[in-house]
């Protein structure tokens, strides 16, 4: 299955300009997949641009929220949260600021 | 950045000069937190410094706490480790003097798997020996060492020091664990000597194999027993002596340091009185037994004493010291300037620059006898580095 990855701009120019990156994880049939393996999929595609959104032992940075839709994985599963065929994946920056 | 030029023959001072012949000419690169400072001039006249452009920022955003100037090879190579509070530290390398700049896909500077660990911040950038070009060393938070034998396209972890059993024991200093200096002996390459804050110096005669604690003579005040403690000083910096490769200054937490023995013992010096806190110590490029200090008024505040900007020199390795003060502000300045944001460019006389936390870059070129204002009202100056180039 493909799963679409939204990018903020910040991180944009680590994939050319685009605002969006398709990642193929398990199979063509598969309907549901998980945060931790879209991600392992976009390091392996898109090594620069995964670890901005993760550290080296896998833990997403703090200051970053990944959403399945509307829902933020903090407040989910985490990366065990299970991602559908027709949803999609942000990666949103944390406001953590004044 | 900042890109500068020296000042042409012709005594109008006016403009900035650009080296636009085809002869060879001499670049000096002064390279700090976001920006980056460059001098050219292709008629030999560069060493005057006269005259300096600021360019950039470059990295908007990110902090910048590591910058690094190699000039071993034909091609000079600049370095910088930066992080974002939201996307993490990031090594990138520019091979043409910043105008571009290069992150390997393949993250060149990350803790292994089974490390346990992941990286926090690049504190230091620091080219091996003279006649190893390709060797690069990295000082890490979590306080670590990492080598690179490839001119910096990727580093290994040197688990020598990552094993040292004392390492579970470190505690951070206030800007958090880190490994922030790195020497390599003059002579001798295989001698390394890293310090850590606050867990202070270690040394290697074996290339980083094994490593020891050498602090003996360094006094904890903030701890019991703190005079006789193995590991646990809160070291800030040290440098060495241009001529005397055994010369070491350090600048503690609470106290100004030397060693004539390669760091096995370490004396007091106590010439400047009443002023013990800072952060960077710089050792003149060429002439022995000289050293610079810019001491701060206290641990609690952590600003240039009595509102007055001082850089102290001492040409007798720290017997006596001589405050330096033409063109610093006497009043209402209190600055405060870290550890890697002094600098010297290598050349004699010296060109020395300092940046503070307040955005101001000073310099000098002629050994600290006078100072002026490069730029001001910057991003915090996290790490200032300056040298000849040849273009």
């Amino acid at each position: 299955m493909n799963v679409r990855v939204c990018v903020p701009t910040q991180l944009r120019d680590l994939i050319a300009g685009a605002s969006v990156v398709e990642v193929s994880v398990g199979g063509a049939s598969d309907r549901v997949t998980t945060v931790a393996t879209v991600l392992d999929a976009l390091a392996a595609r898109h090594p620069a641009l995964e670890r901005r959104i993760r550290e080296e032992q896998g833990q997403t940075r703090p200051h970053v929220n990944v959403f399945v839709g509307s829902d933020n994985v903090r407040d989910r599963d985490g990366p065990a949260t299970p991602v559908y065929a027709s949803e999609e994946l942000s990666i949103v920056p944390a406001v953590s600021g004044g | 950045m900042f890109r500068g030029h020296s000042r042409q023959g012709d005594g109008s001072g006016g403009g900035l000069e650009r080296a636009t012949g085809s002869s060879p000419g001499v670049e000096a690169t002064v390279q700090l937190g976001d920006v980056r400072e460059t001098q050219r001039d292709e008629f030999g006249m560069w060493r005057d410094r006269a005259r300096f452009e600021l360019s950039g920022p470059t990295f908007a955003g990110e902090e910048v706490y590591a910058t690094c100037i190699d000039t071993r090879s034909a091609t000079p190579r600049l370095f910088t480790g930066s992080s974002s509070n939201h996307w993490g530290p990031v090594l990138r390398r520019s091979d043409d003097l910043g105008v571009t700049w290069t992150e390997d896909e393949q993250a060149a500077l990350r803790f292994p798997d089974g490390a346990d660990a992941s990286l926090a911040r690049i504190w230091q950038l620091a080219p091996g020996p003279n006649d190893e070009p390709d060797v690069m060393y990295a000082g890490v938070e979590p306080a670590a060492l990492f080598r690179s034998d490839d001119g910096g396209r990727s580093f290994s972890l040197v688990s020598g020091l990552w094993d040292h059993p004392h390492r579970t024991q470190w505690q951070p200093g206030g800007g958090g664990l880190c490994l922030h200096t790195v020497l390599v002996h003059p002579q001798e390459s295989d001698r390394l000597l890293i310090a850590i804050s606050a867990a202070g110096v270690y040394r290697s005669d074996d290339a980083g194999s094994s490593w020891r604690a050498s602090n003996h003579g360094i006094v904890v005040g903030f701890v019991p027993d703190g005079e006789v403690l193995e590991f646990g000083q809160c070291v800030h910096k040290v440098a060495r002596d241009a001529a005397d490769p055994e010369r070491l200054y350090l600048q503690h937490h609470g106290g100004i340091y030397r060693s004539d023995d390669g760091g096995e013992a370490w004396t007091a010096i106590t010439g400047i009185a009443g002023m013990d806190f800072g952060f960077p110590v710089v050792a003149h490029p060429s002439q022995p037994s000289t050293a610079y200090l810019l001491p701060l008024e206290s641990d609690e505040y952590r600003c240039t004493p009595d509102g007055q900007c001082i850089v102290w020199r001492t040409t007798d390795a720290g017997e006596t010291w001589e405050p330096l003060t033409t063109g610093l502000p006497q009043r209402d300045a209190h600055l405060t300037v870290l550890r890697d944001g002094f600098t010297t460019d290598g050349q004699d006389p010296a060109g020395l620059y300092f940046g503070t936390r307040t955005g101001e870059v000073y310099a000098s070129t002629d050994d600290g006898d006078s100072w002026r204002l490069l730029a001001e009202h910057l991003p915090p100056v996290m790490s200032l580095r300056a040298a000849p180039i040849a273009v």
